[in-house]
C-alpha cells in the first residue's frame, strides 16, 4: 500500500479497539517470568555450550601476538576463536567500527576473542587466560581538544543550513544571548545485556538474539560472516530494552556464530555488564554554541545553533542542532555541525539522537533568553511559534500544537505559582519550576506484515517487527482487531522472526506508526480476500462482531476463512507527504525540583509532560513510553555521564554502579497528558511516534527548574552538586533553613 | 572467576586454622563484595571457607553496658535491632543508607568493614592499580578522580573506603574482636583497624592471614543527637560522594567521622574538639592535610557544608 | 578437595539436588541448571536487582551468592509466585498499572515488591524512615527508597509504585 494522500475515514476511526486503554497482551508472560529472552532458549535439541568474550585492553593500536594455549588447555574448553583467526571481515553496513576480526584495535574492549567451554564458569575462567601483546598507538580521546580539527561531514549528513544573514541580524538585535553548553557521553544501559545463541545446521545458521531491527541484523551478520543472508534465521521475540543500543548488529551475535562454528555446538554469548559500555555504542558527547537575537517584543530575529561531536573515522554526527531548524521562528538563522575524530568506542544512535542532546542545550538557552527579555519562558516560546518550516516557509507542518501543550501544561502544573530564582524555600530545600518544549520529528519507514485468518476465526499477525518494551504486541493486535472487527482474544501476534515480512523495526519512534500501518495494509488485503471469497462487493463490506456483512448478507469470519484459511500480506510504503509537509511531534515538559541548600543535591518533586503526537494508539503503553523517557531524561539531567579517561581512551565508569541511571527514589509520581488529535498526513493510523518525544526537552526542564530553585545556571550536564555548591548561599545562612525543617 | 575448593567451617578455630594453612584462602560470609571481585579476577582465592555456620550472628549486651555485635549479623538485622535503633541511631542510619535492601539482607557486619574500594580503576584489570597489582601505578591520579580521596592519600593510591557502616562505627569508637589461627583473641580499636594507603595500598587492614573477625563491640551509648548524612548524585543505591556521621550533644560538643574522603573512615580528634565552634572550624581540622585532585577538591567544601547542615539539624 | 560440591535446597517448594562447580552462583544454578529463567541476569555484580529472589523469606541478589552456600535453604522465584491465568496479586497489579515495559527487570521488581511490604510490616527501617523507635508506615517514599535496588531503564518506576501501593492497600 502506497500512502501518498492524506488519510480519509477508514476502519481504524471506529476506535472500538485502537485508542482504547488495553493492557499488554504479553503482560502475564512478563510478570510471571515466562517471556523468553535470547539467552534463555533451551530445549533438548539444543545442546548449547557457553561463549565468553575477551576485549581489547588498549584503546588504539594493533595486536602483535596472542597466546591462547593456556585457555585452550583449561578445563571444559572446546574452542577459542581469536580476531586474528577470523581475520579482517567485511563490515556490516550499519557498523562504524569492526565488531570482530583482524589485528587492528579501534577502541577499548573491542572484541578480540571468544572462548567456548562446556559451562559458563569454565568459559569465563579460560577467557582470563588469553594473553595478548599490543603495539599501542596514540589516539584522540578529548572532544574539547579535538574540536579545533573537527571537519564538516559530507552533505548526506546535512551538517549546515542557513537562511538570510544571521550575523547581521544577530548584531542588530536589541537583546542577544550567546552561550555554550555541554552534554556528556551517555550509555543506553538497557537491562538485558546483549546476548545471542547461535546454532549451525550445515551452512544454515539460526540465531536467537536481542535485536531492535531483525532485517538490519540479518543483513549485517551475513556480511560479517560472509554467508548468504537467506541462510540465516534470526529470532528476537522478547528484547530486554534497547534504546538504540540494539539497532545495529553487535559482537555477541558475531562471537556466538564464530564460536558455534569452531566448537561444532550451539553457543550462547552474553556481553558481561562491565564490557558493554566500551564494547558497544553510546550517545556521543556534544559541545554546543547557541546564539539568539530578539526584539524587545520577544520575537526572535536571529538564531544560530552550532554543535561539535566526535566519532570514530567513518562515523556520524550527533545531530544536536537539527531541531533548531524547525522549532522556533526567526527570519535569519543558521545551523552548523562538525565532526571530530575520536578513538573512543563507536558513537551512534541512542533514544532521540540529535534532539535529546540538542534540546538539552537549546531549551536552556530559551529559558536564559526569556529571562533576558523579562518574559515568562512559556510566553516567549508561544510568541516564537511557527506553523511552517522556518527554513522553507512553503512547507507547513502537517499538524503542530506546541502552543496548546504549553498552555494546557501551565494550567495543570500550576505554573503561575512559579517564583523568581532562589525565592522559594521549604526548610533546607530551595524549590523551583522549569519548563521546556519537546520536539521530535515523525519518521516513517516501510513496514510489512502478513495476516492469516483461520477456520476458528482467529487472526494471526506475522511481522518481523520487534517489541522492545514499547507495546508492539498489543498495538498490533489492536490494529488487527479493529480492522477485522474481532475481539482482542481472537488475535495472535508473532513478532521478531526473520521468516516474517520485513517491518520498520523499533527505532527513531517510527516503530508504532509504521508497523501498525503495515498491519493495516495487510488487513486491507485480507478484507479484500474475505470479500472476494464470499463474492461481496468490497466497497460496502463491514467487518464487525466477528462477522463480515454486505447488504443483508452476514457470514462469520471463521466460516468465510474455511478449512484452508485466508491470508493477506502487504507493506506500507510512503509517498512524499513527509516532503510536502513537515511532520513532527510536540510537547511540553514541566518539572519541579528541590535543591538542598547545603549539599546541592537536586531531587525532582513533580513531573508533567503534555504531548501532541497524533492519534494515541493505546494510552496505557504510550503513557509508559513517555514516563520512561522522562525517567531517562532525569538521569541525563542529574547523574548520567560516561567518564572519559583522556589518557587511556576509554569510559572509566563502565558498569551500573559507576554509570548512575535514575533509581526509584529519584522519580516522583509522573503525569502525562496527550492532546486529543489526529494527523491524517502521517499514516492511515493517523498516529505519530511518542517514545522519544518524552525524552526530548525533559533534561532542560530539570536544568531550568534547578536554576529557578537555586539561582545557579549550569550549562554542563549532568547537573551534579559539585557544579552547584559554589553558587549556593554561604554556610552561615544555613542554620535557619535547617531549624525550620519539618 | 578462578576455580576454588570450598568448605563449610564448623568452628571459629577450625576456620582460622584452615585459613592459616592456605595463604590463598579466603573466608566467605555474605560474599556480596568478594564474589563481585572474584568474577573480575581481582580476588583469586583458591579456597573458600564458608563461615556462615559459625553462629556469630547474635547481638548481646556487654557487661560494660555496650553491645557485642556478632561478625555474621546481617546489615538488615543490625539496623533493625531495637537497642541499636534506640541507643546507636547513627549506626542504624548509616546501615540503611548503604547498598540496597537485597544486599543488606546478606551483607555481614565483618564483611562490611572489609569492603574494598570502588575505585573504577581498581575494578578494571586492564588498568594499572597499586592496590590490585602493587607497583603497577595509580591510574586514578591524573585520571577520573571525582569520587576519590582528598585526605590521607599517598602517591601510590587515592582510593576511598566505601562503607557507610564503618563511618558510624568509627564515630562510636567500636572495637573489632578477632581470633588468630593460634587461638588467641584480640581487640582492635576501629581507629587502628583500617590503614592509610602509604606505599602499600594493597594492605587495607591490620588483620593477619587467617585472622577472623568474630564480633564488633560498641561502648556504652553516648546519647546526643545522632545524624548520618550521606551525599550522593542519585537519591539511593549509590556510594557516598561524602558522608558525615556525627553525635552532637546538647552543649554543642560531639564527635564526627567522615566517609568518601579517605582510605579509611576519617576522624580527627582535633575536629571533634572544634565541633562546638561550628562546621568551618571542624572541617579545617579534618582537612588540614588534604591533598585533593582538581576533580574532587569540591569535597572539602561539601563536607563543610554538610557538616554545617548536620550541626544545624542537631540544634534544631 | 574438590572443585564441585553437592548441594540440596528447595525451589518454589520442590527439592532440588545439584552437584555444582563451586563457582556457580545461585542465579546461574536457577537459570542454567534448573532452567528457571524468570530470574534475570542484568549485571551479575549486584548493581541492578534483576536477579532478586527470596531465600528463606528474604530478598537477595542471587548473582552475588554461591549456590553451594544454600544447603537446606528455601528459595522462591518469580515462577513460584504465580503463573499465567493465576497471577499473584502483585503480578496482577503490575499488569494493571503497566509497571514494566521490556519486562527484563520485572521479575526482580515483583519479588522485591512483595518483600518490601513484608519488610515494612516487620518494622525494618529504611533510609527515609522518620522515627526509628516507632512502627514504620507504608508510604510512597518508603516504597521508592526500598525499591531503589531494582533498576528499570524503561523507567516504569511511577507505575510500579502505583502497583505496590494498590497491593499494600488491599492487604493492609
Amino acid at each position: 500500500m502506497q500512502f501518498d494522500k492524506p488519510a480519509t475515514t477508514n476502519p481504524i476511526d471506529q476506535l472500538k479497539v485502537v485508542g482504547q486503554p488495553i493492557h499488554r497482551i504479553d503482560g502475564e508472560l512478563k510478570t510471571t517470568g515466562r517471556a523468553m529472552y535470547a539467552y534463555e532458549w533451551h530445549d533438548a535439541n539444543l545442546p548449547y555450550v557457553y561463549g565468553y568474550p575477551v576485549g581489547a585492553a588498549i584503546a588504539k593500536g594493533r595486536i602483535t601476538a596472542m597466546d591462547v594455549s593456556a585457555a585452550k588447555r583449561a578445563p571444559g574448553v572446546l574452542a577459542v576463536v581469536t580476531t586474528l583467526d577470523v581475520g579482517r571481515r567485511e563490515k556490516g553496513k550499519f557498523n562504524t567500527v569492526n565488531l570482530f576480526g583482524g589485528d587492528e584495535i579501534q577502541h577499548y574492549h573491542q572484541a578480540i576473542a571468544v572462548v567456548v567451554a562446556e559451562t559458563f564458569e569454565q568459559a569465563r575462567a579460560a577467557a582470563g587466560l588469553v594473553k595478548v601483546e599490543y603495539a599501542e598507538e596514540r589516539g584522540a580521546f578529548d572532544l574539547r581538544e579535538a574540536m579545533a580539527g573537527a571537519a564538516k561531514p559530507d552533505d548526506s549528513q546535512e551538517p549546515d543550513t542557513a537562511v538570510g544573514n544571521f550575523e547581521a541580524a544577530f548584531k542588530a538585535a536589541a537583546v542577544t544571548l550567546e552561550q555554550s553548553y555541554e552534554t556528556p557521553d551517555q550509555s543506553h544501559a538497557m537491562m538485558e545485556p546483549h546476548a545471542s545463541l547461535a546454532a549451525w545446521n550445515g551452512e544454515e545458521l539460526t540465531v536467537w538474539t536481542s535485536s531492535q531491527m531483525i532485517d538490519w541484523w540479518r543483513s549485517d551478520l551475513a556480511t560479517t560472516l560472509g554467508v548468504d543472508k537467506e541462510k540465516i534465521h534470526l529470532m528476537s521475540p522478547f528484547i530486554g530494552g534497547g534504546f538504540g543500543g540494539k539497532l545495529f548488529l553487535r559482537s555477541d551475535a558475531v562471537l556466538a556464530a564464530f564460536g558455534a562454528k569452531a566448537a561444532s555446538r550451539p553457543v550462547k554469548v552474553a556481553l558481561p555488564r562491565p564490557f558493554i559500555m566500551n564494547n558497544t555504542t553510546h550517545r556521543p558527547a556534544t559541545i554546543q554554541r547557541i546564539r539568539i537575537g530578539a526584539g524587545r517584543d520577544g520575537r526572535i530575529t536571529a538564531i544560530a545553533h552550532e554543535s561539535w561531536s566526535g566519532d570514530q573515522p567513518g562515523g556520524q554526527l550527533e545531530t544536536a542542532a537539527s531541531q533548531t531548524r524547525l522549532l522556533y521562528a526567526g527570519a535569519d538563522r543558521m545551523t552548523a555541525m562538525r565532526l571530530a575524530t575520536l578513538h573512543l568506542p563507536e558513537g551512534n544512535a541512542m533514544r532521540a539522537p540529535g534532539e535529546a542532546p540538542g534540546l538539552m542545550a537549546l531549551e536552556i538557552a530559551m529559558d536564559e533568553m526569556a529571562e533576558k527579555l523579562g518574559m515568562d519562558p512559556i510566553e516567549f516560546r508561544i510568541v516564537n511559534d511557527t506553523q511552517v518550516d522556518p527554513e522553507k516557509p512553503e512547507r507547513p507542518f502537517s499538524h503542530r500544537d506546541l502552543v496548546g501543550c504549553l498552555k494546557l501544561g501551565a494550567d495543570r502544573f500550576g505554573w503561575s505559582g512559579r517564583e523568581r530564582p532562589g525565592a522559594r524555600r521549604e526548610g533546607n530545600w530551595m524549590i523551583g519550576m522549569g519548563v521546556a518544549a519537546a520536539f521530535r520529528n515523525n519518521l516513517v519507514l516501510p513496514s510489512g506484515a502478513r495476516v492469516r485468518l483461520d477456520s476458528q476465526g482467529v487472526v494471526t499477525v506475522e511481522t518481523d517487527m520487534t517489541d522492545i518494551g514499547t507495546g508492539s504486541y498489543t498495538i498490533i493486535a489492536q490494529t488487527a482487531a479493529e480492522m477485522m472487527g474481532i475481539g482482542m482474544n481472537k488475535v495472535a501476534v508473532h513478532l521478531g522472526d526473520s521468516r516474517f515480512p520485513v517491518s520498520a523495526g523499533s527505532g527513531g519512534q517510527f516503530g508504532a506508526n509504521s508497523s501498525t500501518s503495515g498491519v493495516y495494509a495487510a488487513c486491507v488485503k485480507l478484507r479484500e480476500a474475505v470479500a472476494a471469497k464470499l463474492g461481496f462487493n468490497s466497497a460496502d463490506v463491514v467487518f464487525e462482531n466477528g462477522e463480515v456483512r454486505s447488504g443483508n448478507r452476514s457470514v462469520p469470519l471463521a466460516e468465510a476463512a474455511g478449512a484452508d484459511g485466508l491470508v493477506g500480506e502487504d507493506k506500507i510504503e510512503w509517498g512524499d507527504l513527509t516532503k510536502t509537509h513537515q511532520q513532527s511531534t510536540f510537547g511540553a515538559h514541566f518539572v519541579e525540583v528541590g535543591v538542598d541548600i547545603a549539599t546541592g543535591e537536586s531531587r525532582i518533586r513533580r513531573m508533567l509532560a503534555v504531548c501532541a503526537a497524533g492519534r494515541i494508539l493505546n494510552p496505557i503503553t504510550a503513557r509508559s513510553q513517555v514516563i520512561g523517557a522522562m525517567t531517562m531524561g532525569a538521569g541525563g539531567a542529574l547523574s548520567e555521564e560516561l567518564a572519559v579517561d583522556t589518557r587511556r581512551g576509554f569510559f572509566v565508569n563502565h558498569d551500573l554502579a559507576g554509570y548512575e541511571v535514575a533509581v526509584h527514589a529519584d522519580i516522583p509520581h509522573q503525569d502525562v497528558i496527550f492532546m486529543d488529535e489526529t494527523d491524517p498526513m502521517s499514516s492511515p493510523m493517523k498516529a505519530k511516534g511518542v517514545g522519544e518525544l518524552g525524552l526530548c526537552g525533559v533534561s532542560a526542564a530539570i536544568a531550568n527548574a534547578i536554576y529557578n530553585a537555586s539561582g545557579v545556571r549550569v550549562r554542563h550536564y549532568p547537573i551534579t552538586l559539585d557544579k552547584l555548591i559554589g553558587g549556593l548561599p554561604q554556610l552561615a545562612d544555613m542554620s535557619d533553613a535547617y531549624r525550620s525543617r519539618a | 572467576m578462578r576455580a576454588f575448593t570450598y568448605e563449610r567451617a564448623s568452628s571459629v578455630e577450625a576456620a582460622a586454622n584452615a585459613a592459616s594453612s592456605n595463604r590463598q584462602s579466603k573466608f566467605i560470609a555474605g560474599g556480596t563484595n568478594l564474589l563481585d571481585l572474584m568474577k573480575l579476577e581481582i580476588e583469586t582465592p583458591t579456597h573458600l571457607i564458608d563461615v556462615n555456620g559459625l553462629g556469630l550472628d547474635t547481638i548481646e549486651p556487654t557487661a560494660e553496658g555496650g553491645l557485642r555485635i556478632g561478625a555474621l549479623v546481617r546489615n538488615t538485622d543490625l539496623a533493625a535491632h531495637e537497642t541499636v535503633r534506640r541507643d546507636y541511631g547513627l549506626l542504624s542510619r548509616a546501615l540503611v543508607a548503604g547498598a540496597s535492601g537485597q544486599l543488606r539482607n546478606v551483607a555481614t557486619t565483618a564483611g562490611n568493614l572489609l569492603q574494598r574500594t570502588r575505585c573504577p580503576y581498581f575494578y578494571d584489570t586492564n588498568q594499572p592499580c597499586n592496590k590490585r597489582q602493587p607497583g603497577s601505578g595509580c591510574s586514578a591520579i591524573g585520571g577520573f578522580s571525582r569520587q576519590h580521596a582528598v585526605v590521607g592519600v599517598s602517591d601510590a593510591c587515592i582510593a576511598t573506603h566505601p562503607s557507610d557502616m564503618a563511618i558510624a562505627m568509627r564515630a562510636l569508637d567500636a572495637v573489632v574482636e578477632t581470633v588468630k589461627p593460634d587461638g588467641s583473641h584480640h581487640a582492635i580499636p576501629i581507629a587502628d583497624f583500617h590503614r592509610l594507603p602509604g606505599e602499600t595500598p594493597h594492605i587495607e587492614t591490620v588483620l593477619e592471614q587467617g585472622e577472623l573477625i568474630t564480633a564488633v563491640v560498641l561502648p556504652p551509648p553516648v546519647g546526643g543527637r545522632q545524624i548520618y548524612r550521606k551525599v550522593r548524585d542519585r537519591a539511593s543505591y549509590a556510594f557516598a560522594i561524602v558522608s558525615v556521621g556525627a553525635v552532637i550533644q546538647l552543649d554543642g560538643t560531639g564527635r564526627v567521622a567522615v566517609g568518601g574522603v579517605a582510605h579509611k573512615p576519617w576522624r580527627v580528634e582535633g575536629a571533634d574538639a572544634e565541633l562546638s565552634r561550628g562546621a568551618r572550624s571542624a572541617a579545617s581540622a579534618l582537612f588540614a592535610d588534604a591533598r585533593p585532585t582538581e576533580q574532587n577538591r569540591f569535597k572539602i567544601d561539601l563536607v563543610e557544608r554538610t557538616l554545617g547542615a548536620v550541626i544545624a539539624e542537631a540544634r534544631g | 578437595m574438590n572443585h564441585t560440591t553437592k548441594v540440596s535446597f528447595t525451589v518454589n517448594g520442590a527439592s532440588r539436588d545439584l552437584d555444582l562447580d563451586n563457582r556457580t552462583t545461585l542465579l546461574d544454578a536457577l537459570r542454567e541448571h534448573l532452567h528457571l529463567t524468570g530470574t534475570k541476569k542484568g549485571c551479575d555484580h549486584g548493581q541492578c536487582g534483576a536477579c532478586t529472589v527470596m531465600v528463606d523469606g528474604r530478598r537477595v541478589n542471587s548473582c552475588l551468592t554461591l549456590a553451594v552456600m544454600h544447603e537446606g535453604d528455601r528459595i522462591a522465584t518469580i515462577e513460584g509466585l504465580g503463573e499465567p491465568g493465576n497471577l499473584h496479586p502483585m503480578q496482577a497489579a503490575f499488569v494493571k498499572h503497566d509497571g514494566f515495559q521490556c519486562g527484563y527487570c520485572t521479575p526482580g521488581q515483583i519479588c522485591s515488591s512483595v518483600a518490601v511490604l513484608e519488610e515494612i510490616r516487620a518494622n525494618i527501617p529504611s533510609h527515609v524512615t522518620g522515627d526509628l523507635t516507632t512502627q514504620t508506615q507504608i508510604t510512597e517514599a518508603e516504597i521508592r527508597e526500598r525499591m531503589s535496588g531494582n533498576l528499570c531503564r524503561c523507567g516504569a518506576y511511577s507505575n510500579i509504585v502505583d502497583a505496590i501501593v494498590e497491593v499494600a492497600g488491599t492487604k493492609a
